[in-house]
């Protein structure tokens, strides 16, 4: 037996080509240091990528990996997956390669629950191509490709997910190495598709387009960490929580210390309250949002394959399963 | 007699591809060669009793080697007005008309078009008309079953079908099995079709007007000594495809979006997991060939397929499968074009597409199936060729192959050559597995298949252009030549394995060389060998492999004095014969949708021909 692994072991020598100070740093190291912490073997890990800066992610982790075309990762990994169930597929993307070109392979990804850990890298712009706006900006956003400012309405990540039918749905912080981690590690116990949004920080292109829930000194105040069974609190001391406004449907920001009866327990296997919790804007929800484990695809696809994909029955049989006859 | 061409034609819904595949199933029992063309219209249940609902199942039968469906119909069954003013022009002169009285009604006739009835106005004079109450006699045949008239109404081609087993002498018994089978949960479906086919049957025995329909005894063909089935296009593809799995002791993920007129292949394979074979419907064309892409890079033969609109879609994907050096197989089964075009109707126009068309300096090797049976052993050969130099393969049938039947002498496996993969290499610790998973074989440039789950072997791939030893991205300005040098002499060397081509018929040298590819096989080889009755001076030759060409086929278009390329295109292959082999053929092009008949072929060739060798002809 081995040594055990180490965030290390998971790093190539390849010379990494992001920009200096760029949110995939922080992403690509809590990555690592997780697949050593989950005991992760590299030989059975394989990383799959679209295009975009985020899909240079294979490159520079240790293991197998596929750099293929734009937005076409989750098919491609799906046919890995069908090929090969025991392998650990990551699928990393991002806001465009999954959103926009790719939607569609995502989307039924999701819905087919494929057992794929999927990373979406979101930073609202198309960084790679050199900053026009993505399906994630928002109204608004001056780009090259938007100089009066986009006219385009947003879609949510979370909601997108959800209503493809994902099982499994989270969110975090690239620089955020603790709640990042954990996301991570739910994800990879997760038996299914895992869909992960990972606020990302374009330095050159869109930055600090987070920094409204991201920011040190807001963070305590603008985010809402999630625990499954916990009350949904937030604040510097937790003096903020999560009510349920039956009125209008709403989660509402209340304060904790008056009415704690009246916080709202996270429930990761609610799919409403996950709805809704991607919503928020003020505090943004953070962490396993939603967990709702079903069979795979992999799992119903094997399921009436006894054998796998391997043969009970020759050729030679097969050819003669109809009618045949005789010339002599 | 030697053969007889029989259509039946009447609406989408009459049930006449029914009819005609247990009619075929009833020859192949009797001993007879065949060939079928089913002729469908794209919309599923076309407006009753319209000229562009009606759908066709032509049949060649007979004692010769049968190659096509035949050109003129001896016998035309025919449901409906619309379905005989559709058929009328094909149908030889003197033919055998069988008409269901009980649809010519005014309103049948006004949507067929006719503004006087054909069967009073002198119209089919020069044909044999029989008119029979088909609708009526079925009627009566299934009433005291009880079934609705619409329900009842449904039995009437099996009525026919009684009818026409009657006229070719045929036992009932092997039919009667098969609705006992597929029927056996609807015991008044079954009755019932078992009802209309036994009075159709009885009606050509008994009726007054029995005179008047003819009988044919059809001889036994003359086939070698085997065991034999029936097989369609699509079904030999997909045991083909499983075949090669078993060849190459590798599962087949075969990765689809259903289309016209390729699903068959789809619907089969899906019922193959027996033999190693999975199937995945994908979301769409791109996640289709993505999907069969994943697939070969877990270790597992990845197919794709689609029809031209499809292929067009999977474009990209092709190239990342050429840039990653990874086996895929590319099914197109032809359609007409352009864009959505001929769903139901057969063409060869994306040779072009296959050959040349792709972003970047991209070549992939192109090979085509010329008959049904044959879509067995070409499913074989691409994936042999994508395994062998780790590449994709295109593999080119059409909607007549898929969908066409003929009786198939099923080939003993153990003659066939086992089909042998580039091995993940043993792990050498002073290599770096990047360097070891892009240490390509010399005579094949084909590099090792390492499939995720080696520990020494951890490499990655991409679409980006990648070093030629380390397989790491790579912008370096020679290091691009020489990779795009290296595609090019990988698919070069594809040709190096080819057998010399082969004379389908004829000489190796003279006057006249016709040249074909895919499903012309049938039509084209008929032609030739008419006309070789009388001079010797045409050969002919099919072409498997289109893209490399074989070695030494430049030579052998030099050996005569002219090339005819007959193509259901505008004259694709003849560029393709021109681009690389500087060769000038003559193209003679058909784009209706429909096959070459033989006798447009004869006229050609003869065309073609010196007088002299058309004098003889003459003076036959």
């Amino acid at each position: 037996m081995s040594a055990a692994l180490t965030a290390k072991d998971f790093a190539t020598a390849q010379e990494i080509r992001w920009c200096p100070g760029c949110g995939d740093y922080a992403i690509l190291k809590t990555v690592t240091k997780m697949l050593a912490e989950v005991g992760a073997k590299r030989e059975t890990t394989a990383f799959i990528s679209g295009i975009g800066c985020a899909s240079r992610f294979p490159y520079y982790v240790d293991t197998y990996g596929f750099h293929t075309i734009h937005g076409r990762a989750p098919a491609v990994a799906t046919g890995l997956k069908l090929a090969n169930p025991d392998l650990d597929v990551w699928v990393v993307t991002g806001d465009g390669d999954g959103l926009s070109i790719g939607g569609n392979h995502l989307l039924h990804t999701l819905r087919r629950n494929v057992g794929l850990k999927i990373l979406l890298f979101n930073n609202e712009i198309y960084g790679l191509t050199k900053g026009q706006y993505s399906p994630t900006s928002r109204r608004g956003t001056r780009s090259p490709s938007s100089p009066a400012g986009s006219v385009e309405s947003p879609l949510s990540p979370g909601q997108f997910a959800l209503g493809s039918g994902a099982r499994f749905v989270a969110r975090a912080i690239d620089t955020d190495k603790a709640g990042l981690g954990e996301v991570l590690k739910a994800a990879h116990a997760f038996d299914g598709a895992a869909f992960m949004e990972i606020f990302q920080n374009c330095i050159v292109y869109n930055e600090d387009v987070f920094a409204d829930f991201t920011d040190r000194k807001s963070a305590a105040d603008m985010q809402l960490p999630v625990q499954h069974g916990e009350p949904l609190l937030f604040g510097a001391d937790n003096e903020k929580g999560i009510r349920f406004n039956p009125e209008d449907f709403t989660l509402e920001v209340i304060d904790a210390t008056s009415t704690p009866e009246q916080v709202l327990r996270h429930d990761q296997t609610n799919k409403v309250l996950a709805q809704l919790l991607v919503e928020l804007t003020a505090p943004v929800a953070l962490g396993v949002i939603y967990s709702s484990p079903g069979d795979s695809f992999e799992k119903s696809w094997y399921a009436p394959r006894k054998n796998g994909l391997q043969r009970s029955k020759t050729v030679t049989d097969a050819l003669r399963s109809t009618n045949t006859w005789v010339v002599n | 007699m030697d053969s007889i061409v029989v259509r039946l034609a009447g609406d989408s819904g009459d049930g006449v591809q029914l009819m005609g595949s247990q009619f075929i199933a009833s020859t192949a029992l009797s001993g007879e060669d065949f060939a079928t063309f089913p002729d469908f219209p794209a919309e599923i249940r076309a407006p009753v009793g319209t000229t562009f609902g009606v759908s066709a199942y032509q049949m060649n039968i007979g004692a010769d080697p049968i190659t096509t469906a035949g050109d003129a119909p001896d016998v035309l069954v025919a449901f409906n007005p619309a379905a005989l003013k559709v058929s009328l022009p094909l149908v030889a002169s003197g033919a055998l008309l069988i008409v269901n009285n009980n649809s010519f009604t005014a309103r049948n006739l006004s949507k067929a078009g006719y503004t006087k009835d054909p069967r009073d106005s002198g119209e089919l004079d020069s044909y044999q008309l029989v008119s029979v109450d088909i609708g009526r006699l079925n009627l009566e045949a299934v009433k005291l079953l009880g079934l609705s008239k619409s329900d009842g109404g449904l039995c009437k081609n099996f009525w026919a079908l009684g009818l026409l087993m009657w006229m070719f002498g045929r036992d009932l018994l092997p039919i009667e099995n098969w609705i006992r089978q597929k029927f056996a949960k609807k015991e008044i479906v079954r009755d019932a079709n078992l009802g209309a086919l036994h009075s159709g049957h009885a009606y050509g025995e008994t009726a007054e007007l029995s005179e008047a329909i003819p009988r044919f005894d059809i001889s036994t063909a003359d086939l070698p000594a085997g065991e034999y089935r029936g097989i369609t296009g699509a079904e030999a593809l997909a045991l083909g495809l499983a075949a090669a799995g078993e060849l190459a002791d590798r599962p087949v993920l075969f990765c689809s979006y259903p289309i016209t007129p390729a699903s068959p292949l789809l619907h089969r394979l899906a019922t193959l997991g027996e033999l190693g074979v999975g199937t995945f419907q994908a979301e769409d064309e791109i996640a289709a060939i993505c999907a069969a892409i994943g697939a070969s890079y877990g270790g597992v033969i990845g197919v794709t397929s689609s029809s031209g609109p499809g292929i067009a879609l999977k474009t990209e994907a092709v190239g990342l499968a050429v840039n990653a050096e990874l086996p895929l197989v590319i099914v197109n089964s032809q359609r007409g074009g352009p864009s959505t075009g001929l769903p139901t109707k057969t063409e060869q126009s994306d040779l072009y597409q296959a050959v040349y068309g792709r972003n970047g300096d991209t070549p992939i090797p192109v090979i085509a199936a010329r008959s049904p049976g044959d879509c067995f052993f070409a499913a074989i050969d691409a994936v042999r060729i994508a395994l062998r130099h780790m590449t994709p393969v295109m593999l080119l049938s059409d909607g007549y192959l898929s969908n066409a039947a003929e009786p198939w002498r099923i080939p003993d496996m153990a003659d066939i050559e086992p089909i042998e993969v580039n091995a993940a290499p043993e792990p050498d610790q002073t290599r770096e597995a990047q360097i070891l998973a892009f240490a390509r074989n010399p005579d094949t440039q084909g590099r090792p298949w390492i499939p995720p789950g080696i520990p020494e072997l951890m490499h990655r791939l991409g679409g980006l252009e990648k070093d030629i030893h380390t397989g790491h991205i790579s912008y370096d300005a020679d290091n691009h030549q020489m990779m795009t040098d290296l595609r090019a002499a990988k698919v070069e060397s594809v040709a190096r394995f080819f057998p010399p081509q082969a004379m389908e018929l004829g000489d190796a040298e003279g006057e006249l060389l016709v040249i074909g590819w895919g499903s012309t096989y049938g039509p084209i080889f008929q032609a030739v060998k008419q006309i070789r009755e009388s001079t010797a001076a045409v050969s002919y030759i099919n072409l498997r492999h289109l893209f490399p060409f074989p070695e030494g086929l430049g030579a052998l278009l030099g050996n005569f004095n002219k090339l005819l390329v007959p193509e259901m295109n505008m004259g694709q292959l003849s560029t393709l014969l021109r681009d690389k082999l500087g060769a000038d053929p003559t193209p003679f092009c058909k784009v209706t949708g429909q096959p070459f008949l033989i006798a447009e072929l004869t006229d050609r060739i003869q065309s073609m021909l010196p007088p002299v060798a058309v004098a003889k002809e003459d003076s036959r």
